[in-house]
């Protein structure tokens, strides 16, 4: 198991459309993959979870990978976060 | 036993009849814990039950395509998207092996869960996911259960829908010309149900607390859509009052349709425009057969509720092409969106704002989310082809916002001439007067735009500082107050001074206690809801010009509201709710 604290940097935070780009990325790792906030934990490959997390900007939240591609999933998430989804701002 | 309950009244008429009750499907947790060896079984009943939801709802959505159009059908594409999600779907297939549960146990806790999850949510719009998580979960259960729950599309006989809230897809499948009512336990007037129940013209009363579940299939129940009143089993006299009501209603209606095709005109022959408003463009039918003469405003704002992703051009010009094709030549005034800060389209990010009313909204959000604005303007732009379509823009607090409201629609003209597609060059636009600082600045409006609307709602609003839906201040929400009329007046000064024309579609302008009033004060178009247009039509053709204009001058002159009050009263020979 490898694990990542990250933070939501993008203006609209995890929305619909960051977290649709999200799931995009997790779904092409084999290992499983869980979003945490405070106590509430989420299937990472999973748009409805990951809404329900309503994580505005700001939010520091832990991924979990468990699988044989763990690293090389954290390694790309932490990516796509950093880099705001995509969305520029 | 004879019950009486009261609602929110969101459609007019009155209608008796049976009663069919959508049972709530909330899905009981049970625990069902099944044996190794019927596991696999389990899980591959599950998932026949997810592949027969998935072939329902792509069956539906092609239906719903087909037969009404593409924007009542989206709300499938983002439930196809529910059911693929693996929280619905593998997790679920997981825990059935690993808990060696029934597929009904961990599926139904599972929804219910997510449900629970997206209701805890502040936000409004992932909070209205639950309905949609909902109405899924509901879809496959019956496939899991195969529970036979009637289906909404074959209803055999006229009933009166009661259900917990009705959800688009409910509204879409129902065998419409069945359905001769609708009463729910949730809902407000612009919630889902009440837009559609006008649309179809059928009565409907929406908040009813628990309704739902104190009514039983095939009860007599009477629902009286004017009044927000429902009776359960009624009783003779009931019955009796209720039918001389509805044969009133019939022949009035019957009365009124013969001003259809009358012109609605002063009987000193001083023609007013008269038009109505509509939210879907289903309703252009409405606006003819209530003897309109055109919209006077189509909100666009039905359009983009109840879904997860925004509507692109194509849908949106759809929607209004239609409407525009339908009523051609009269013409189809088209609003652009009058989003609030903090509803509906809170996926775009919106920050809660603690006054919404003065907060990012409208033509504010509209300008400062081009990626929103630009789809609906080239929209708008392509329906006007015919050349019957004008462009409206609310909530204008003054010149600067209307001419970088223009310079977009500009922008999107020469990028619609680049390609080569087809519109009006000379498109009419117009701005909505509603807010204080635009009515006080109307004369240098006046000179940029082809027309005003007057939206009563929020120009009193704003004027009086009075929120009209808190129960403290309402009483103290008046069309008649000095500060409004004159307003009124010198809107109108303004405006044809320039030789341009003024309208009004709030509600002001569909009550005909003020009909007089407002054509004595010198607006040119009243828009109104379509049932209101033979009312209003009625009394336009019992006065004359010259009378109007008397009245007006004549609220004019007082001091007081309660002054103005008491002469409309006695204009109104009592009939005026604000009167009193």
């Amino acid at each position: 198991m490898a694990e990542i604290e990250v933070e939501i940097k993008n203006r609209l935070g995890l929305h619909l459309r960051a977290a649709a780009t999200l799931v995009k990325i997790t779904a092409l790792f084999k290992s499983d993959i869980f979003l945490k906030k405070d106590e509430d934990e989420v299937n990472g490959k999973s748009i409805m979870g990951i809404m329900t997390l309503a994580a505005a900007q700001g939010t520091k939240i832990i991924i979990k990978a468990v699988g044989v591609d763990e690293k090389e999933a954290l390694e790309k998430i932490k990516e796509i976060v950093d880099n705001k989804f995509g969305e520029g701002q | 036993m004879r019950k009486v309950y009261k609602g929110i009244a969101v459609s007019s008429g009155v209608v008796i009849g049976r009663a069919l009750v959508l049972p709530d499907q909330e899905m009981l947790v049970i625990k069902k814990v099944v044996s190794e060896d019927k596991i696999t079984e389990e899980v591959i009943r599950f998932n026949a039950a997810l592949e027969k939801t998935r072939v329902e709802i792509k069956a539906m959505h092609s239906k719903v395509k087909k037969e009404i159009g593409g924007k009542h059908s989206n709300i499938f594409e983002a439930h196809l998207m529910i059911l693929g999600d693996p929280m619905l779907t593998t997790d679920v297939e997981k825990h059935i092996k690993s808990e060696k549960l029934s597929a009904e146990s961990v599926f139904s806790r599972s929804v219910n869960n997510l449900v629970e999850s997206f209701e805890k949510i502040e936000d409004e719009y992932l909070k209205e996911r639950a309905n949609d998580v909902r109405d899924i979960g509901r879809r496959v259960f019956k496939n899991l259960t195969g529970s036979t729950r009637e289906t909404l599309a074959d209803i055999k006989e006229e009933v009166i829908l009661f259900a917990r809230d009705l959800s688009p897809s409910d509204t879409v499948t129902m065998k419409r010309e069945k359905v001769k009512g609708f009463c729910t336990d949730l809902g407000g007037k612009t919630s889902h149900t009440a837009i559609i129940a006008r649309a179809l013209e059928i009565p409907a009363v929406v908040g009813v607390q628990n309704i739902s579940q104190n009514v039983s299939d095939g009860d007599l129940v009477v629902v009286d859509g004017s009044l927000g009143v429902i009776i359960v089993n009624p009783n003779e006299e009931d019955l009796k009052h209720y039918n001389r009501k509805r044969e009133d209603l019939i022949k009035q209606n019957a009365k009124l349709s013969k001003l259809r095709e009358l012109p609605a005109e002063t009987l000193d022959g001083y023609k007013i425009e008269l038009s109505a408003n509509i939210e879907i463009e289903d309703e252009a039918k409405l606006v003819v057969k209530h003897g309109a003469i055109g919209v006077g405003l189509f909100r666009t704002e039905f359009l983009f509720l109840n879904r997860l992703d925004l509507p692109n051009e194509e849908e949106q010009f759809a929607s209004y092409f239609r409407a525009a094709e339908f009523l051609y030549p009269n013409s189809v005034i088209i609003r652009t969106l009058d989003l609030g800060g903090d509803k509906f389209l809170s996926h775009l990010g919106l920050s809660k704002e603690e006054n919404p009313f003065l907060g990012l909204r409208a033509i504010r959000l509209c300008l400062a989310r081009p990626e929103l604005f630009k789809p609906q303007l080239r929209a708008i732009l392509r329906a006007s082809e015919l050349k019957n379509v004008k462009i409206m823009f609310p909530m204008i607090s003054g010149i600067e916002e209307f001419l970088k409201a223009k310079e977009m629609l500009e922008q999107a003209k020469n990028d619609l001439r680049k390609e080569k597609k087809s519109f009006d060059n000379e498109i009419d636009l117009g701005v909505m007067i509603e807010i204080p600082s635009a009515s006080l600045t109307a004369d240098i409006l006046a000179k940029e735009v082809d027309f005003f609307s007057i939206g009563s709602n929020d120009l009193i609003q704003y004027t009086l500082a009075i929120d009209r839906v808190n129960t403290n201040m309402a009483h103290m929400y008046n069309p008649l107050h000095p500060s409004i009329l004159r307003q009124l007046k010198r809107i109108v000064t303004s405006a044809h001074k320039e030789g341009k024309w003024v309208g009004m579609c709030g509600e002001m302008a569909s009550d005909t206690a003020f009909s007089a009033l407002l054509i004595g004060l010198g607006i040119d178009e009243l828009s109104t809801a379509p049932v209101a247009v033979p009312e209003v039509k009625k009394v336009l053709r019992s006065i004359t010009m010259s009378e109007a204009k008397k009245i007006a001058a004549e609220a004019l002159s007082f001091r007081t509201l309660d002054e103005v009050k008491l002469y409309m009263n006695t204009v109104n020979k009592g009939s005026c709710k604000y009167c009193k």
